[in-house]
């Protein structure tokens, strides 16, 4: 089944990156596709791909524009930051550590990287559960875990 | 059709300047890496969504049913999924081994100004 | 209109370039340089789409960002784990 899966998403990106469609071409696509698939299809599923992956896909792909609004947002801010002429008043980082109730793998890899993509904050270390996050202001320090976790939580755990 | 795409453009390379200015005024490294992360993932969407977008719209309905066209703004869409997922990696593998390394980060109360 | 604002454009991320090559050559620590070259790899990325754009070849341009980015990633990675735990890192050598 994880087989199945990494070799068709396989073919569709040789089918994108080639555009050929001579016999010659798409032999080799799938002869090359079925190799890389047989090989090494556990590092895109890890372990065993459940029923919740297809889920899981939607939920990322709602999650999507939610999160470019964010980044707009963030660089919007940081935007502001840089072309304030006395900078150094109005920025006041710090560290922020907290712990998060994000249970699977996928979903705090989601979370850290909506961290780093949100507004004025950056993960420096994610150890077990520990989140360290480096904020560029007091605003952006007091809003985590907040909004984000919430969200990642009901598009990539909803079954929970 | 070129009107949208040019304000993308334009919008696109504005925070690409907005990168750069930040990665040259900030005072310490993990700073820097908010300007670097942050502005470019936007800017490489915004300025590659624009050419992809008037890639499609050369010539209106001919160009839509292209495979060609289609195929290189789909390519170019690749592009930013890539972008979307390396990006904020790299600054986090970059960060880590800031805070590994102990690279002190720059704070307020330790300058009196 | 679009072929000068995209020649405009390829110009301005050129002079950002070599304003990001400041922080390159002048950054007080290695882990600074590597942020500045992958600020400039994301530049190229684009750079690339945009002269495709001018030479009217983009299906062969856009090949070559694909192969930048993902170039610009490994490097990024490669690199910080080679200076991970490392004195160097942190003092610059001098």
């Amino acid at each position: 089944m994880a087989r199945l899966v990494t070799f068709i998403i396989m073919l569709i990106f040789w089918v994108l990156l080639s555009g050929m469609f001579d016999a010659f071409h798409l032999t080799l696509g799938v002869v090359s596709c079925l190799l890389v698939s047989l090989a090494s299809h556990d590092f895109m599923f890890y372990g065993r791909p459940g029923k919740a992956w297809g889920k899981n896909m939607l939920g990322l792909f709602l999650y999507l524009p939610w999160l470019f609004y964010q980044i707009f947002l963030a660089s919007i801010e940081i935007a502001y930051i840089v072309l304030h002429p006395r900078m150094l008043e109005i920025m006041d980082p710090r560290l922020v550590r907290f712990r998060t109730s994000l249970k699977t793998n996928l979903s705090r890899f989601t979370f850290a990287q909506s961290i780093t993509l949100t507004p004025g904050t950056i993960t420096v270390n994610m150890a077990d559960n520990e989140f360290t996050v480096y904020a560029l202001t007091k605003k952006a320090a007091d809003s985590l875990p907040g909004e984000m976790e919430a969200r990642v939580a009901s598009a990539l755990e909803g079954e929970k | 059709m070129s009107l949208v795409s040019s304000i993308l453009l334009i919008l696109g390379v504005f925070f690409f300047g907005i990168g750069t200015i930040g990665i040259l005024r900030f005072p310490d490294f993990y700073s820097r890496l908010h300007a670097a992360g942050k502005c470019d993932v936007l800017a490489t969407t915004l300025a590659l969504v624009a050419v992809a977008f008037f890639n499609i719209h050369d010539f209106s309905w001919a160009s839509l049913t292209s495979w060609d066209n289609v195929r290189v703004s789909l390519k170019i869409l690749t592009i930013i999924a890539f972008v979307y997922v390396a990006s904020p990696t790299a600054t986090h593998a970059i960060t880590k081994a800031a805070f590994i390394v102990g690279i002190e980060p720059w704070e307020k109360k330790k300058r009196d100004l | 209109m679009m072929a000068y604002v995209v020649l405009g454009s390829a110009v301005a991320l050129v002079i950002f370039t070599f304003l990001c090559l400041f922080r390159v050559v002048g950054g007080p620590t290695v882990l600074d340089r590597i942020v500045g070259v992958n600020v400039v790899g994301a530049k190229t990325t684009v750079l690339l789409v945009l002269i495709g754009h001018i030479f009217d070849n983009v299906s062969m341009f856009v090949d070559i960002a694909i192969a930048y980015a993902m170039l610009n990633f490994i490097l990024s990675i490669g690199v910080t784990k080679f200076f991970l735990r490392r004195k160097i890192a942190r003092s610059d050598g001098d």
